[in-house]
This record gives C-alpha cells, sequence and structure tokens, in this order.
C-alpha cells in the first residue's frame, strides 16, 4: 500500500518541477502574502499529518495477525494520558492555526488598503492608488479607469508597484474576479460592489479569469493582465486613448448583451458615471438606481402611490440574455412582459387612480436621456413627498 | 387538431417534440443503450415470472432490510449514471485543448458538471448511507424494525422518484446548467428560462421528503426502539453516527426544501426573493443553501466514520480505543457543522471578522475529526489485524482522508481560500474527503454487511482488484487537480488555452478510467460473488467474529429479526454474549407482531412524480389532477386501519429450527 | 467501559415475554413532534428570510401603508379561540365523549375557516390594491410567510375533517385517539407559528 503510493507520487513529485504553479510563485505582494500562510498553515499541519500516516503504517503492518510476536489485548480501550495527547495536540494546533488565521484574514482583507508595496519595501507617502473598476459582463471583463477616462475589454494593466484599487461588480450573474498572480479573488455580484486591494510587482503578462461559473460562456471569460513599468503604462494608456470609441451609456448597454471569447480592445473615452450607473443597474433609461431604491425604502417606500411604478424597476427578470422562451405571460399574476409593464404604467397614469408619476432622479445623476416610455411628468410636490426632488 | 397551438399546450404544457433530443448523437446513443438495457431487464423480468415476486415482496414490503438494500441498489444504479458524467468531463478537459473545443459543447457540458454533482450527492451518497443505516441499525439496536415501517417504503420511493427525474431529464428536455447548487440568479427564470433548473428543483424536492421522513423515521427508531439494557452510551458506535446523522437530516433538510421551495417561487410566481431587481437578494440564497449545504456534507460522512470504527474494532478483535470521546467527538461534529456554512464563500466580501469566525469554526472541526482518526489508530494498536476487504478500505481511509482533511483545514483559512476558492484544488478536496472518506466507507461497509443480507461472503479477489483500481485510480486522478489547482485553473472549464495544463488532465482523465476498471470489478464482485454463493456461504450469521448485535442473529435475518428481544450488557453486546456463554434459545417460540406490506408507498410516490413532472412542464391539468389524486389517495391510505399481522410462532419455530440445524451441521450449537 | 464481571451466571440474554413492534404511542408522538421542529425549522426560515426582505419596499408600500391592525387581530382571535376550543375537545376525548368531542371539533373547525376566510380576504384586498407577491422583496416574503402557515392551517382543517369522519365510524380507538393527539400538536403549534407572525410581522410592521 505504501510503497505504492510512494511510486505513484514520484513520476507526479518529479515533474512538478517543470511546471509553473502561479499560486506557489505570484507575483504581487498581496498573493504572495497568501502563500505564505498557505505554507505555514501546511507545515503546522503536517505536524500531525506525518506522524498519525507513519503510525497508521506502522501499527497495521506491526499489529496483522500473522505477526504473533505483537502484544494483543483485546479489552485495552482506554487510557486518559493517551486521550489527553489527542485532544490537546490538535487543539495546540488549531489554535496556532487560529491566531494566524484571525491575524492574516485581517491583514489580508480585500477591503484593507495595502500596507506596504512588497517585503521590506513600503508605500511611497502620498502616492494615489491606481483605480480600476471592474464589471463582470456575460461573458467578458470591462475594466474602467476613471483617472485615466479610458476603458479596456478583456486586458487590464497596472504599472508595477502602484497599490491598485479594484471596485468590484457584475452586470448580470455572480462572477468572482481573479488574477492568480496579483491577488486572491473576490466575487463579481450585480447591484452590489466587492473591492479589492492589490499591487503588482513584477512587470510581465499574467492571466485573469472569472473563477466562478455564469453560464454559457464561462470558459472564455479569460483577459490578459499586463504589469508594466511606468513608461510602458503611460505607452499603453495614450495607446488606448489614440484608437477605440467612447464607452457610453448606449454603447455599453451594446457591450453588455452576451457574447462569448471576446478579443481585447479599449475604449479612449468613457462616459464619467457609467460605473455608477451599472453598480446602480440603472444604464437604461428611465431605471430607477439601487442606491436611490434603498434610499426610498430606508424612508418608509413609496407607499400605495408607487405601487404601479414598477417599469423603473425592471432590470433583469426576464430574457436578458436575448433567450426567446420566458414564463408563460398566463401563470405570472403581475408584470410578466415589457408589453405589460408598459401597459400597467399606462393605467396607473389614468387619473381614476391616487398616483403621480415623475421620474425619479438619482441625487448626483445626470438626468437620463429622453424616457421610452412616455409617462406624465408632474410636479413633485404631488401625492408623495420625494426626498430626492427638491 | 395538432396545428392547433393553444390546444397543444394546453394538453402538452412546454413539452413539444424538440424537447426531445433527437438531434443529439452522444444523447440518442445513450438512450438506445438505457432502452435497450432496459428492455433486456424488462423482458429478463417477464420471462422469469418475477414481477409479482419483486412487487409483494420487495416493492410493497415494509421490511427495513429489504428497503435497505433497495436503496443500495438504487445508490449503485445512479453511481453509474453519475460516473458516466464524470468520465464525461475527464475526457472533454483533457481534449479540449489548443483551440480544440472537445466533443462536448456548452449547453452539454454545463449540464454534465451540474448533473455529476446532484447525482453524486443525492442520489448516490444518500440512498447508500441511508441504504445501510436502514439495514443496520434495527439489527444493531436489537429492534423488529423501525419505528415507522410504511413511511420507512413511503421515503424509499420518494427518493426513487426524485431519481427517475434525474433520469428523465437526460432524454426528456433537459437538466439545469447551474452548478449543482443551482446559484441564482443564474437559475432564476430570466437567466435558465428552460426546464433545466425546473428538473433539478423538482427532482431535489420529491427526494428530500423522503430523506427528511427517513430522518424522523431512524431517529425515533434509536431513540425508542433500543433492546433493554442498551442504555445510549452502550449503543454501537455505527448506531450513534446513524443518530447523529439522522438528527441533521431533520435539522438541514427543511431548509433546503424551503429555499428550493422559494427558488420555484421565483421560476414559477414571479416573486422575488433572489431576484436582481425589485429588492430581491441572491446571496441570500447561497447563504440558506449552504446553511443546509454544509451539514450535508457531515450527514454523509458520520455514518462512514461509524463504518470504520465497527470495521477497526472487529478486524483487530479488539473493543473500539475511547469509546467515549468518539461519542462526543461525534456530538461535537454534529453541533459544530451549523456553525461553519460561510467558509464556502469567504470570497463574498463578508469582512475580516465574520470570515476569521468562520474560518476557525472550521478549524476547530478538525479537532475531534483528528480525535477520531487517533481513536481507531490505537484501536489497531496491540490489536491482532485480519486484512480482510473491509479493514483494507479503513486503511486506505485513513491514509487519504487525512489528506483531504489537511486540505480542508487550509482551504478554511480564508487568505488561502481567496487563492484557491473554485479552483481545482477545491475540486480536488471534496472529492479526496468524499470518496477517501464516505465512498471508502460505504465499500468496507458493503463488503462487511453483504454477508449478513444475503447469507454469503463477496468474493474477494474481485473485491481486492476494486479496491486497488479505486485507490490506485483516485490518486491519479486527483492528485493532479491538486496541482492543477495551484497552477492557478479554476473549476467548470470547458476549454483551455495553456497547453502545459494538458499532461495533468491526461494524467487526471486516465486516474478515472482506473475509477471505471474499479467499479466494473465491483460489479463483476457481485456477479461472481452471486455465482460462487455456495461456495462462499456463511451459515453461522457471524463471519468476522463481529461485536455487535447484528451478527446474533441469522444471515440473511428472518423477518422478525430476533426471535426474542435480545437483552444488552455490555456495549459489544454479541462479543459479550459469545463470551459468556450464551446459549440459542431452541423452544418457547411466541407470535410476533409485525406490519403488514403495502403498495401505498410506491403509489403515493408514484403520483408524486407524475406531479413533479407536470410542474416541470407547465402541464397544469395533470398538475391539478395528481396532486388531488394524491392527497385523496393518502387520505384513503388512512382510512386503512388493517396495517399488521402476527407471524405464527409455528412459523417462527421452523424458521429457528433450520437455522439450529445449519449452526449444528457446522458444528456450532449457541 | 470496563466489562461488567459482576454479572452471575443467571444474566438473562433475551426476554421470555415479547412485545413485539413497539409501535403506537409514544413512539408516533416522538415522531410527530420530531417533523414538526422540522416545521417550526421551514419557518424559521421564512421569518429569517423576512428579516432580510422586509425592509426592501422597492419604493413601493411599506407594512404601515397595507396592514389593516384591527382586521388582523380579530384573525389572531378566531385562530386564538380555535386552540382553546380544540383543548376542549381534546378533554372531552379523555372523558370519552365521542358526542361533545366531536362538536366542539365542528367549533373549532369553524374558527379556522373564519381565520382562513380573514386572511384569504385580506390577501385578495392587498392584491387589488397593487400589492402583489411580486411588487417587492418585502411582498414577496410576506405573502410566503403568512401564506405558508394559512396553507398549513388548511391542510389542518383536511385533516380535522378526516378525523371526524374517522371517529364516527370508529369510535375513540387507540389509533384514532392518537391521530387526535397528533393533530392537536398541530393545531397548536400553528397557533405559536401565528403568534410569531402576528407580532414579528404585524405589530413590529406597524412600528417600523
Amino acid at each position: 500500500m505504501s510503497r505504492l503510493r510512494t511510486l505513484v507520487l514520484l513520476p507526479l513529485l518529479a515533474s512538478l518541477g517543470s511546471c509553473s504553479m502561479v499560486v506557489m510563485n505570484p507575483s504581487g505582494d498581496v498573493a504572495a502574502q497568501q502563500r505564505d500562510l498557505l505554507v505555514i498553515s501546511t507545515a503546522l499541519m503536517l505536524i500531525v499529518i506525518i506522524p498519525v500516516m507513519a503510525l497508521t503504517i506502522f501499527f497495521a503492518w506491526r499489529y496483522r495477525q500473522s505477526n504473533r510476536e505483537a502484544r494483543y489485548e483485546p479489552d485495552w480501550d482506554h487510557s486518559t494520558h493517551l486521550e489527553l495527547v489527542i485532544w490537546a495536540v490538535p487543539l495546540l494546533i488549531i489554535i496556532c492555526l487560529g491566531a494566524v488565521t484571525w491575524m492574516g484574514t485581517h491583514l489580508l482583507d480585500p477591503y484593507r488598503p495595502i500596507g506596504r508595496v512588497a517585503a521590506g519595501k513600503s508605500l511611497t507617502p502620498g502616492a494615489r492608488p491606481l483605480e480600476v473598476e471592474v464589471v463582470a459582463l456575460d461573458w467578458k471583463w470591462l475594466f474602467i479607469y476613471p483617472e485615466y477616462g479610458v476603458a479596456a475589454i478583456n486586458e487590464l494593466a497596472a504599472p508595477v508597484d502602484r497599490p491598485i484599487t479594484f471596485r468590484i461588480t457584475s452586470a448580470s450573474v455572480m462572477n468572482s474576479f481573479y488574477v492568480p498572480a496579483l491577488a486572491g479573488q473576490i466575487y463579481a455580484m450585480p447591484g452590489m460592489e466587492t473591492k479589492l486591494h492589490a499591487v503588482i510587482n513584477k512587470s510581465g503578462d499574467y492571466e485573469g479569469f472569472s473563477a466562478n461559473y455564469s453560464g454559457a460562456g464561462f470558459s472564455g471569460m479569460r483577459f490578459a493582465f499586463h504589469g508594466l513599468n511606468d513608461a510602458d503604462f503611460q505607452a499603453w494608456v495614450a495607446k488606448a486613448k489614440d484608437g477605440g470609441g467612447k464607452l457610453d451609456r448606449s454603447s455599453y448597454l451594446e457591450l453588455e448583451r452576451p457574447s462569448e471569447n471576446e478579443p481585447a480592445r479599449r475604449y479612449a473615452s468613457i462616459q464619467s458615471d457609467l460605473y455608477k450607473a451599472v453598480l446602480n443597474m440603472c444604464v437604461e433609461p428611465g431605471k430607477m438606481c439601487m442606491s436611490e431604491m434603498t434610499q426610498i425604502d430606508a424612508k418608509g417606500g413609496l407607499g400605495l402611490a408607487g405601487i404601479y411604478n414598477t417599469v423603473p424597476l425592471l432590470y433583469d427578470k426576464f430574457a436578458r440574455r436575448g433567450t426567446v422562451f420566458g414564463p408563460a405571460p398566463s401563470y405570472v399574476a403581475s408584470i410578466c412582459t415589457t408589453e405589460e409593464a408598459l401597459a400597467a404604467a399606462t393605467n396607473a397614469a389614468q387619473p381614476a387612480l391616487p398616483t403621480t408619476f415623475t421620474p425619479i432622479l438619482g441625487a448626483g445623476l445626470q438626468r437620463p436621456p429622453a424616457m421610452s416610455i412616455r409617462l406624465p411628468s408632474r410636479s413633485a410636490t404631488g401625492a408623495f413627498r420625494s426626498p430626492f426632488n427638491s | 387538431m395538432f396545428d392547433n397551438p393553444t390546444l397543444l399546450k394546453a394538453i402538452f404544457g412546454r413539452l413539444t417534440l424538440e424537447s426531445l433530443p433527437l438531434h443529439e448523437p452522444i444523447v440518442v446513443a445513450t438512450f438506445v443503450v438505457v432502452a435497450l438495457g432496459g428492455i433486456t431487464l424488462v423482458g429478463a423480468l417477464s420471462y422469469f415470472r418475477l414481477w409479482s415476486y419483486l412487487w409483494r415482496e420487495w416493492f410493497t414490503s415494509v421490511d427495513h432490510k429489504r428497503i435497505g438494500v433497495m436503496y443500495m441498489v438504487l445508490g449503485i444504479v445512479m453511481l453509474l449514471r453519475g460516473f458516466s458524467d464524470a468520465i464525461m468531463m475527464r475526457l472533454q478537459q483533457a481534449m479540449a485543448f489548443g483551440g480544440s473545443e472537445g466533443y462536448l459543447n456548452s449547453h452539454h457540458y454545463d449540464q454534465i458538471f451540474t448533473a455529476h454533482g446532484v447525482i453524486m450527492i443525492f442520489f448516490v451518497a444518500m440512498p447508500l448511507v441511508t441504504g445501510l443505516m436502514n439495514f443496520v441499525v434495527p439489527l444493531q439496536i436489537g429492534a423488529r424494525d423501525v419505528s415507522f415501517p410504511f413511511l420507512n417504503n413511503f421515503s424509499f420511493w420518494m427518493t426513487a422518484g426524485g431519481a427517475v427525474i434525474v433520469m428523465m431529464s437526460l432524454f426528456v428536455g433537459e437538466f439545469a446548467r447551474t452548478g449543482w447548487l443551482a446559484y441564482p440568479p443564474l437559475s432564476s427564470i430570466g437567466y435558465s428560462p428552460d426546464v433545466g433548473v425546473d428538473y433539478y428543483i423538482w427532482a431535489l424536492q420529491v427526494a428530500g421528503v423522503g430523506t427528511l421522513l427517513s430522518g424522523v423515521n431512524l431517529v425515533c427508531t434509536i431513540v425508542k426502539m433500543r433492546a433493554p439494557g442498551m442504555t445510549m452510551m452502550r449503543m454501537p458506535i455505527f448506531t450513534w453516527t446513524a443518530l447523529c446523522t439522522n438528527v441533521l437530516i431533520v435539522a438541514a433538510f427543511p431548509v433546503l426544501t424551503a429555499v428550493l421551495a422559494l427558488l420555484s417561487l421565483d421560476r414559477y410566481v414571479g416573486t422575488n426573493f433572489f431576484t436582481n431587481d425589485f429588492g430581491g437578494n441572491p446571496m441570500m440564497y447561497v447563504n440558506l443553501i449552504w446553511i443546509w449545504g454544509h451539514p450535508e456534507v457531515y450527514i454523509l460522512i458520520l455514518p462512514a466514520f461509524g463504518i470504520f470504527s465497527e470495521v477497526t474494532s472487529t478486524f483487530c478483535g479488539k473493543r473500539l480505543f475511547g469509546y467515549t470521546s468518539m461519542v462526543y467527538a461525534t456530538i461535537v461534529i454534529t453541533i459544530l457543522s451549523y456553525l461553519v456554512w460561510l467558509h464556502h464563500f469567504f470570497t463574498m466580501g463578508s469582512g475580516a471578522s465574520v470570515n476569521s469566525f468562520f474560518g476557525i469554526t472550521t478549524m476547530i472541526i478538525s479537532i475531534p475529526t483528528g480525535a477520531k482518526i487517533f481513536n481507531w489508530l490505537f484501536t489497531m494498536y496491540r490489536g491482532r489485524i485480519r486484512f480482510e476487504l473491509p479493514m483494507m478500505w479503513t486503511v486506505a481511509f485513513m491514509l487519504t482522508f487525512v489528506v483531504g482533511g489537511m486540505t480542508g483545514v487550509l482551504l478554511a483559512v480564508p487568505p488561502a481560500d481567496f487563492v484557491l476558492h473554485n479552483s481545482l484544488f477545491l475540486v480536488a478536496h471534496f472529492h479526496n474527503v468524499i470518496i477517501g472518506g464516505v465512498l471508502f466507507g460505504l465499500f468496507a461497509g458493503i463488503s462487511y454487511w453483504f454477508p449478513k443480507a444475503f447469507g454469503f461472503r463477496l468474493d474477494p479477489f474481485w473485491g481486492k482488484m476494486s479496491f486497488w483500481f479505486w485507490i490506485v485510480g483516485f490518486w491519479f486522478a486527483f492528485m493532479p487537480l491538486y496541482i492543477l489547482g495551484l497552477m492557478g485553473v479554476t473549476r467548470r472549464l470547458r476549454v483551455f488555452d495553456d497547453p502545459s495544463l494538458q499532461i495533468w488532465f491526461i494524467i487526471a482523465a486516465f486516474g478515472a478510467f482506473l475509477i471505471l476498471l474499479g467499479i466494473l470489478s465491483f460489479l463483476i464482485q457481485i456477479f461472481v460473488s452471486v455465482r460462487r454463493r455456495e461456495d462462499l456461504r456463511d451459515d453461522t450469521g457471524d463471519p468476522w467474529d463481529g461485536r455487535t448485535l447484528e451478527w446474533a442473529t441469522a444471515s440473511p435475518p428472518p423477518a422478525y429479526n430476533f426471535a426474542f428481544t435480545p437483552v444488552i450488557h455490555d456495549g459489544d453486546a454479541w462479543a459479550d454474549m459469545k463470551k459468556r456463554g450464551y446459549q440459542r434459545p431452541l423452544t418457547g417460540f411466541r407470535d410476533i407482531h409485525m406490519p403488514r406490506n403495502t403498495g401505498a408507498g410506491v403509489i403515493l410516490a408514484g403520483l408524486s412524480v407524475v406531479l413533479a413532472v407536470a410542474l416541470i412542464w407547465y402541464i397544469w391539468w395533470l398538475a391539478i389532477v395528481s396532486f388531488v389524486a394524491l392527497i385523496g389517495y393518502a387520505i384513503a391510505h388512512t382510512f386503512n386501519y388493517d396495517r399488521d399481522f402476527h407471524i405464527a410462532s409455528s412459523d417462527v419455530t421452523r424458521v429457528e429450527d433450520e437455522r439450529t440445524r445449519l449452526l449444528t451441521a457446522n458444528g456450532q450449537v449457541g | 467501559m470496563a466489562l461488567a464481571h459482576d454479572v452471575s451466571d443467571d444474566t438473562i440474554f433475551h426476554l421470555e415475554d415479547d412485545h413485539g413492534l413497539a409501535e403506537g404511542g409514544s413512539s408516533t408522538m416522538l415522531g410527530f413532534w420530531i417533523y414538526l421542529m422540522s416545521d417550526c425549522l421551514i419557518f424559521a426560515m421564512l421569518f429569517a428570510v423576512y428579516g432580510v426582505l422586509g425592509g426592501n419596499y422597492a419604493a413601493g408600500p411599506a407594512p404601515k401603508d397595507l396592514f389593516d391592525l384591527p382586521l388582523v387581530a380579530l384573525n389572531t382571535t378566531m385562530l386564538l379561540l380555535s386552540s382553546i376550543t380544540y383543548g376542549f375537545a381534546m378533554l372531552e376525548m379523555a372523558k370519552g365523549r365521542v358526542g361533545s368531542m366531536q362538536a366542539w371539533l365542528v367549533v373549532t373547525g369553524l374558527f379556522g375557516l373564519a381565520f382562513l376566510g380573514i386572511e384569504l380576504y385580506e390577501f385578495a384586498h392587498l392584491i387589488h390594491e397593487g400589492a402583489t407577491p411580486q411588487r417587492s422583496g418585502f411582498l414577496s416574503s410576506l405573502f410566503t410567510l403568512v401564506g405558508t402557515h394559512g396553507l398549513h392551517v388548511t391542510f389542518g382543517l383536511v385533516w380535522l375533517v378526516v378525523l371526524m369522519v374517522q371517529v364516527s365510524r370508529h369510535g375513540l380507538i387507540a389509533a384514532n385517539q392518537r391521530r387526535l393527539m397528533c393533530l392537536s400538536m398541530f393545531w397548536h403549534f400553528l397557533d405559536v407559528i401565528w403568534i410569531g407572525v402576528f407580532t414579528f410581522v404585524y405589530l413590529m410592521g406597524m412600528l417600523r
């Protein structure tokens, strides 16, 4: 048994040298610290694991039936000392590991701004981190550089040794943003924002991808991550600015449609509040932003007045991926298709109902372009008081 | 008539001819094979006139032993399906390099990995574990059956019904393409509008009812029906683990039922539990499903721990070391399993304090688990180990499982999880504990208790073949995945760019092929054993020199298990009885009160399957009809008060005299 | 776990007097109790879901716009009264008086029906106003929590009718008494759940 295991493992171990285990040999300081934790924990556990495996083999051999020399004590089933040891040893190891975990988890919390550039290399005081806004789309990645006003699809670049702050969201389903060489992953979730702080220490081309299955095109959701020195990064930005078009709300809505294996490309300019609109699921004209909705809800909702005002809320319930099927309209008790939603909204605008409709605007957001739905705009001082129309 | 779409829709819902995958050669070929196999089986059963025997003696049986065996058969049949999925995945991943798309498109591949997970957990591991518990527990506690024998039959058929629904998705429509836990929003109606997720939901709901009821049943049985003298701390350790497992089932499966019900409300009614818009919260689903999902892992592994304890103690010819600490370890694991669910999604961004809390609780579980490993180790110490198959599986388990346990603790360190989450390292880890723990345990249990169930041993040669193929195959199949995980390869990918990865996938595929040989050897083992049953016959009822009560009765045990209810004086009851020269009673048998067989379980489960299929395909009239029939039949069943009968003392005497004759012929009286 | 060497030779290893399969009575009660606890977990989950989604009005109506507290109070009274009358029925059962027990069961059923009627009226009213389960996460969880309880009551009523028929056919035999006890536990359990719903959803909803 044991000999066979060694035989099995030997060729594997031999070939390990030839393969590149990016997780064990990363190029970013955060990933490197995560790797260190991995190694420390493994070492701590091997303190118990190796003796257990050795003892298993030894006891199995020593106390085999044919070995009549070994002692046989059929009624020996308890020893307080031994029991103390077998509970205490794992306990001690877990106490050590728990302490390491507590510290490591807090130090390497992806939400925590990084404290150093690399081991023994502190942050440049006053240096601003590179901000990157990340959107997981079906099935590609959008990276927006608000500082430079450029964006890229399936291509990410960052200067070496400059801290990076990622703000991450998704347009449709859950994904996970992961560049193994740079730092651990974090989920990208629709309508929610996660953050990741990281830094890359070596220039080079690395691989990034989605680490959470998200549907048919998932396998192709990969992107190149370029660690560049400052000059090259400036050149990269300049190149982006030279070519490509503008990423505004309408071109974003085109981009958002499902597509697979998208080649890397860049946008020379971006609409400034696009990421915020994506995050709040209100890129489409006439949609209420999530942040607004949450604020309204925190103040107790819009009451009966808002009851039929559902079109601005409808985001992706029905066939966002362009699938033709959907639930048959007959069994959804309320709003099912866009047509019905429109009809409901129109009905709601009938004078018989005590509702007043005003396109609800987000604080600090642009007024959306002309809405595709014709809704009567009246004064906001009507049936309900909205805190956002002051 | 057939060109009227409204009418067709009213009759067939969304079931159309296009729903049959006639344009998919792989599926058609599979269907032909399955259909031929099915026809052969049905033909053979009809030819040998076995239908009425099967119906009377097996399908309608309320005997816990027969139900246990049926669970095992279900689990093994579904293992073949689940494993076909596995080998298809391994093949695809080994092929799809350098611009090659492999042989599966994403529509197919995504269904396969979803089905593989669902089938292996719900329809392989669960039936096998439940089957063993069903068979063994009443015997171990000296009972004549479980507390609610009819419910037991019904539970089995509901589980089988769930399996039927999953199998149906292969040939009519499609299965979910969401991963085995069907996270929304991907599983919501907007992103998965077809029947796949509905198949998933209803298969799990139907099977879930069965699991929950069987959990209630076994908890009740263990609490209420132990033989006199068997205090809690004298229960065999397998019974202890079964008790904890069933407590976990009762406390975890309602969560699954509820969360799937909410998902189906989202899909069918348009509610907003897990939607992106209208104030829904998809991440709530992830939390809720793992509140069920993590205890589920322990539902599977605890009985395996129980099996290893029984096997180690029996084959070392020694009392189990540290029985008391074993029991407390089991209880601690049971409780802690509810406090760790968040470790499945550290990467959701819950914050450092939350993450480290759940990370540390997870690590704490490894303390009682470690104690268990040591207890087995010290049971071997100063024992006299007979390396029969069950013991071989146990030693293999101890060496394999510790590796899986170690990688598990690694994954419980949140920063380490950030780099390994969803990677093939994770896949390797949970296969390491589920195959190396649960499956090895089940194989140990099957070879250990098979003689009890059928009266003859399993053929050792083919058993050893199966064992070695499995062990070697396992290491070949999953060690490369650990390495690939460290190379930053994530799970559920269909095609790859980096050609340097391919060699590892080929090694893994080779491992899967070895496991295939292991499964085939196992099937051959059963076949050969049945052929050679006279050579392998065991008339004593105690082929391994067992220590617990199930070995005190005949093999296979009579319908009533024990002619007289045994009285227990020690934890290892049967070892104690043998040691003190227990004499088997030969006279004075009485009538035995037993439950009567009934077909109600089959009918109720059948109606549930019809209802589920109607709901999957939106055939509303059929849904209403089958629902009314289901309720109506259930009510009608409660009007039947005549549910039991007595086995006459003359029959008992006849059976017991036959056993006396066999024992005497073997030179063993008493 | 030392061996009990002190046991003398006349130790018995089996019961001469056989008790058969320990069925009925206590086992059923325990089993039903365990089932109730698992059902309780379903409600616990629905409460938790309501706790998470209860404030997500999706810019729509909130509890204070929708709830009619006097009506819900009446509703609660109906269910509480039905529990009391079920208790009376059980007292009559203990005394073996079939007729008066059946009468109390009828009263219980009527109170249960009244509860369901009021609840359905409330739902119809909400839906008529446009506050459908599809309108917001809050309404989804409200309808599901209250509706699941309502479904349980409906099931309890069907069970009640079935049991009354069975008692009238077979009288108060042991099996029927056991079933009545189970339904009793079920009915009181629903009462407890409703008190939770009333407090957590309705009263606290109005305070929000």
